[in-house]
């Protein structure tokens, strides 16, 4: 697929995660915005994953996990089949659920009727990703603990001699906790190279701007001296996507610092700033502003 | 009666050893918490995380969901307080078979405060998919082991380490009770090292005249087997619990749940911690200190039944342990 096709991708993208805010009267619109084509590349170009095993639309709820619980339901199998030789996919920040399941529609991965499931009582495509939500493995929405549990998961594919990568997106939030440079530190201690990780560095965490709310900089700087490889790019440049991930690491971990912006290709969230967090419509004149924006760019709904 | 040295890890090796699927955690209290000789027998099975707790947890989940079985070592404060969220998430929500081995459960530590796990049991119990085992003996600490292993899901072990003495000859089983005596002026149930500090004392109310149906308590959760509700139901003064713990979420809490629920009007003395940290000091005098000790069981005896009994310190003996097994054994025939 060349790079004109993932763009399109990512465009659309967009334009359901625009669609779901202007309907549900708000939304995690910015994380589209800045995620759009780090997931639309991974999904096209750069992960090894086979095609989805999971049904086209997703299952009710049946139950979280217990061992009483046989009709328990993983959201993982939109991801392929776990094979020694395929890579997995890890959303950290689970709040960009509407993200991913989206991108699972724009690859064919889940119908579009699926998506009408988001966030309604007794389904699956929760809003805030669990694990039995399409996509999502682990329960990850106490942002920090995702990169912990791949650590496990790399060691374990090691021990079992696999070979596949382990692909994480995270948010560059999460940079604040201490239990991410656990993470780090002991992923370079055991020198283990089948993790990448995409940081969608959009500068944004709840309260605002996060320089306004802790120090994580210079990302790219602390990731190097926790002994990973790391990486800057342009994380709206596909080819830069692309070619980061290909960037060397033996014996390291990969992180690619995605520099990303909060209002990227829906303008009119700029003038929301310093508040991109959630996307809440409090008016009618921001409706109909946000329904006019979708028409304009987007050409409206999808079909 | 005789106190055994390092149980855990010389038992740990030696279990382990047709178990590849068995992995090692450490968070830098390798020799603390006894897996030095599983370190050094199997270099490749032992995963050490330095100081990361947080991060040793969640780990231990992703393992768990690839199909390996990480037994996680270090002391319980650090795992069911800083590591609690992801205790919950990564390992406890998703079901997962990861075996969390807390060690220095309450007083047992010199090391005050900040190393002594009291509220570890009623903290856990409260978590969904979690079982809570607690050893009090050799055998087991030992027997643990196939316990925890047998169990679909995560496994929290309030284990021993050191020097202790073999009480039981039987293996833990898992929701069972073990009946120590039988009796039906008083309930006594007792949980890890109040077990051995209750015998010294149990024999000694027998002769005063007291019938005490005593009962050692292994499982935390799932609790209440029927040998707990039996013995509740007939006696005639009122039930004792004594743990080594915060009277509050532990043992004495699981037996007033049931004795509620159940509806049996009797009542009920918790022997604990009395909703206070504890300080550094020897297990014999943070025992007297803060009234774990078997001259307050006395005292709570006392208090059931009315009456005073004229038992002091020079009474109490050493835990008669075999001799009581062999009655309960006889009776099972």
């Amino acid at each position: 697929m060349d790079n004109e096709d993932v763009k399109k991708i990512a465009n659309n993208i967009r334009r359901r995660v625009l669609e779901f805010t202007i309907r549900n009267g708000g939304g995690y619109l910015s994380q589209a915005c800045s995620s759009a084509e780090i997931l639309a590349t991974l999904y096209t170009k750069l992960m090894n994953i086979g095609p989805s095993i999971a049904p086209k639309i997703p299952p009710e709820f049946s139950g979280v996990p217990s061992r009483y619980n046989k009709k328990y339901f993983s959201g993982y199998g939109y991801n392929g089949p776990k094979e020694p030789h395929l890579d997995r996919f890890f959303l950290s920040p689970v709040h960009y659920a509407l993200v991913l399941y989206a991108t699972l529609v724009e690859t064919g991965r889940m119908l579009p009727e699926g998506l009408e499931m988001f966030n309604k009582d007794g389904g699956t495509v929760e809003m805030i990703g669990a694990d039995h939500s399409p996509g999502h493995e682990l329960m990850s929405g106490s942002l920090g603990q995702t990169l912990s549990q791949v650590l496990g998961i790399a060691m374990a594919r090691k021990r079992k001699g696999e070979v596949g990568k382990n692909w994480v997106v995270m948010s560059d939030g999460e940079f604040m906790l201490g239990q991410t440079w656990e993470a780090i530190e002991t992923l370079s201690f055991y020198n283990i190279d089948t993790v990448n990780v995409i940081i969608d560095a959009n500068g944004q965490s709840a309260d605002g701007k996060i320089d306004t709310v802790n120090q994580i900089e210079p990302l790219r700087e602390r990731l190097e001296s926790f002994g990973a490889v790391a990486v800057e790019i342009d994380g709206h440049n596909i080819q830069q996507i692309v070619d980061a991930a290909k960037i060397p690491h033996e014996k390291k971990p990969l992180f690619i610092v995605a520099r990303t912006v909060p209002y990227q290709c829906i303008e009119i969230l700029k003038k929301r700033a310093p508040k991109f967090h959630y996307i809440r419509i409090t008016n009618e004149q921001e409706r109909e502003e946000l329904e006019n924006f979708l028409r304009e760019r987007f050409g409206g709904e999808n079909a | 009666m005789k106190l055994e040295a390092r149980v855990h890890e010389k038992n740990l090796v030696k279990w382990a050893a047709d178990k590849p699927e068995v992995v090692v955690f450490s968070a830098d209290l390798t020799n603390s918490t006894e897996i030095g000789l599983f370190k050094e027998t199997y270099p490749d099975r032992f995963y050490s995380f330095g100081m990361t707790e947080q991060n040793m947890m969640s780990a231990a989940g992703g393992m768990a969901r690839e199909g390996f079985t990480p037994f996680v070592h270090t002391f319980a404060v650090f795992m069911y307080r800083r590591a609690l969220d992801q205790i919950e998430m990564s390992i406890a929500y998703p079901n997962l078979k990861v075996r969390i081995f807390g060690f220095l459960p309450g007083i047992t530590t010199p090391g005050g405060a900040s190393h002594q796990a009291i509220n570890d049991i009623g903290v856990l119990r409260t978590v969904p998919n979690m079982t809570i085992l607690e050893t009090a003996d050799a055998t087991e600490v030992e027997s643990v082991l196939d316990v925890a292993q047998s169990v679909d899901g995560p496994v929290y072990v309030r284990q021993l380490r050191g020097q202790i003495p073999r009480l039981f000859k039987e293996p833990m089983k898992l929701g069972k009770s073990r009946i120590l005596s039988k009796g039906n002026d008083v309930v006594l149930l007792t949980s890890g090292i109040m077990t051995e500090e209750a015998l010294k004392v149990t024999q000694v109310l027998r002769r005063s005249g007291v019938s005490i149906e005593h009962l050692h308590i292994s499982t935390h959760k799932p609790f209440g087997d029927d040998a707990i509700l039996d013995a509740i139901e007939k006696v005639k003064y009122g039930v004792i619990t004594m743990e080594n713990h915060t009277i509050f979420g532990g043992l004495g809490s699981s037996v007033a749940e049931l004795m509620a629920e159940k509806a049996l009007g009797k009542r009920l003395v918790r022997i604990g911690l009395k909703d206070t940290y504890a300080h550094g000091g020897s297990k014999e005098y943070l025992m007297k200190y803060y009234g774990l000790d078997a001259m307050s069981l006395v005292k709570a005896v006392e208090n059931l039944l009315g009456q005073k009994l004229d038992i002091d310190e020079d009474h109490l003996e050493e835990p008669q342990i075999d001799q009581v097994e062999q009655i309960i054994k006889a009776e099972d025939l």
